[in-house]
């Protein structure tokens, strides 16, 4: 196999004390190597087991709902009908949410932090917005669920209401719990993800492109409205991506605020469900199999979801290294 | 094309830089907002008896939570012992042998996947793997959850490290004679020293505040697990248990051991952050 020739190469270059022992060192390196091969190797079978037990733990509930599970929003313990529907919504809502209210945010903060801000200054910043990726999510649902509901509830969703209270989004009593501060908290959570890569993609545009479009008279504005932000584009893509594929598989922040409710509902400040809340709200208490199965079942929705965006994400970003290395 | 006046430009590139800055401002304040919450919340309510005891009878206000704390420090350390090593071993493979050859750049890209896994899901597989063949929950299972969450996060760092390393030094350690593997542990490992332990102890404080993946496997427990064998409770479950429970003395416990996690994780980044500026000096 090509792995073993590249390290018989290496260790046939340096003079042996006696053959015998040459012998034994060049097992051992060998050894070594396979014992890395095997760690390496590890990763992927794990990630194989997940996806065989997700499946084959998710058979009764396939057998039992077929693809109608994905389309029923009936989620019923008692009468064992189980349907994946409202989490599926409440998944792509929050998330969606969340990407809306964290992308101009952190688009905003990367141009602070490239263009505007003295270094020393845009070095704490950035580094207090790094930090705030290390709060562990249980933190930020404590913090969601006794601090910043009831502020969503007393101070942004009346206002919302009585501007935009035609739309259906925004109606029904302020309770706080729901769609929209989980949306909010998502939205925090994933925030300095992206501006962490678009900074670095703001940074890597090349001076001397920028200088010139500042030589020609453009404002810093338009310089990275016109010149920057096209450059890095692809690159602020996958950051979004990747942001998308962390929002969609969150648990405890969203489990905390969005009120655990299988319905359907048209209000963002209504409560609701996603797959992960679902997870962790159920999963412990879920005794009868059918019940058990359809929970695996929604997790391995969920671990799909997640792996269409990160390999969207990945394969994009892979590109784009690619091209930007030959430009 | 319609020439635009140069005070309006200048107009539009003020408002939108005040714009960015605002939201640099807001990112700050929200950042310190949970801070301040947490501290001054979990302040109130811990005690020396909060570290020491195990939880009262249900609802009291006294006990504590030393039963949660080993839990976590004990699931933990397993976690770290299993995933660590496994991963800078996956990482020695991908930087020193596989390189840009095929299986590497799989195993690496199953290795970006891995990381982007969510918790809960790798709490699930655990579930089904060990949880249903040992037939009972356990703290086992828990850290082996967390294992699973280091292990790709382990490999990618110590992989990005040890690409640090120039090639200089692994080629006069072959030079000198010495085979492949003394050259990683002694020469390579050595250089990589300041960066590995940094990978590491950003693993640790990654998984030290996790929840969802010990959710169904190590579960919650209100006694004393000194062996992993049964079901072991931790800081992170018993903050959300008792944080849902809608008792204010629970509540304040649950603010308690919050910022007994906060304290950690943030002390662990931050001697991460520490110890990897060492090395530039």
């Amino acid at each position: 196999m090509a792995i073993i020739d590249q390290v018989s190469g290496t260790t046939a270059s340096y003079a042996p004390k006696s053959i015998e022992k040459a012998s034994v060192e060049r097992k051992l390196d060998l050894a070594f190597k396979w014992f890395t091969a095997a760690a390496a190797l590890f990763i992927a079978l794990i990630m194989a087991g997940i996806v065989a037990n997700l499946i084959r733990f998710s058979l009764p509930a396939m057998k039992a709902f077929g693809l109608k599970f994905l389309a029923d929003s009936t989620w019923n313990p008692v009468t064992e009908r189980f349907g994946a529907a409202s989490s599926i919504y409440g998944t792509l809502v929050s998330t969606a949410l969340a990407v809306v209210i964290a992308v101009p945010l952190s688009l905003a903060i990367a141009l602070f932090l490239v263009e505007l801000a003295h270094p020393a200054v845009s070095r704490v910043v950035g580094g207090a917005i790094e930090l705030l990726a290390a709060i562990p999510s249980i933190i930020f649902g404590m913090w969601g669920l006794f601090v910043f509901a009831p502020f969503v509830a007393k101070y942004i969703e009346p206002p919302l209401h009585s501007t935009l209270g035609w739309l259906p989004l925004f109606q029904g009593p302020p309770m706080g719990i729901g769609m929209i501060t989980a949306g909010m908290i998502l939205a925090l959570m994933i925030l300095p993800y992206i501006t962490a890569i678009t900074r670095d993609v703001l940074q890597m545009v090349p001076p001397v492109i920028k200088e010139s479009a500042a030589g020609i008279g453009s404002t810093k504005w338009e310089v990275t409205w016109n010149v920057s932000l096209p450059y890095g584009m692809s690159g602020i893509l996958g950051a979004i991506f990747l942001g998308l594929g962390r929002a969609v598989g969150e648990t405890m922040a969203v489990t905390f605020v969005i009120g655990n409710d299988h319905r359907i509902a048209a209000s963002l400040f209504a409560a609701g469900n996603t797959i992960a809340s679902t997870l962790a709200n159920e999963f412990a208490e879920a005794s009868e199999d059918t019940y058990r199965s359809a929970l695996i079942e929604l997790g391995l929705v969920l671990f799909l979801i997640t792996m269409v965006f990160q390999v969207v994400a990945h394969l994009w970003l892979r590109r784009v290294q690619k091209t930007s290395g030959r430009r | 094309m319609q020439p635009r006046s140069i005070a309006r430009r200048r107009a539009v590139n003020a408002v939108i830089s005040a714009i960015s800055g605002l939201a640099a401002l807001f990112g700050i304040f929200m950042m310190g907002w949970i801070l301040y919450e947490v501290i001054m919340r979990g302040a109130r309510a811990i005690n020396w008896a909060f570290f020491t005891q195990l939880p009262g009878p249900p609802v009291s206000s006294g006990g504590g939570l030393a039963n949660a704390m080993l839990g976590t420090l004990m699931m933990t350390a397993l976690g770290a012992a299993i995933g660590i090593p496994i991963g800078l071993f996956a990482g020695v493979y991908l930087a020193e042998f596989g390189r840009n050859g095929r299986w590497a750049t799989a195993i690496r890209f199953v290795g970006n996947l891995l990381m982007g896994t969510p918790s809960i899901i790798t709490g699930v597989f655990v579930y089904t793997v060990v949880v249903v063949t040992a037939g009972s929950f356990s703290g086992y299972a828990g850290a082996i959850a967390l294992a699973i969450i280091m292990l790709p996060l382990m490999a990618r760092t110590s992989e990005d490290i040890l690409a640090l390393v120039p090639n200089e030094l692994r080629e006069s350690a072959l030079a000198l004679g010495a085979p492949r593997w003394r050259a990683t542990l002694q020469v390579i490992f050595r250089a990589a020293r300041n960066g590995l332990l940094t990978g590491a102890l950003l693993a640790i404080a990654r998984v030290s505040g996790e929840t969802a993946p010990l959710l169904f496997t190590s579960l919650n427990s209100r006694l004393w697990s000194f062996t992993l064998a049964g079901p072991t409770p931790s800081l992170t479950v018993t903050t959300y248990t008792y944080a849902m429970s809608g008792y204010a003395t629970l509540e304040n416990k649950a603010w308690a051991a919050s910022l007994v996690i906060i304290l950690a994780v943030l002390s662990l980044t931050v001697t991460a952050r520490f110890v990897l500026q060492e090395r530039k000096r």
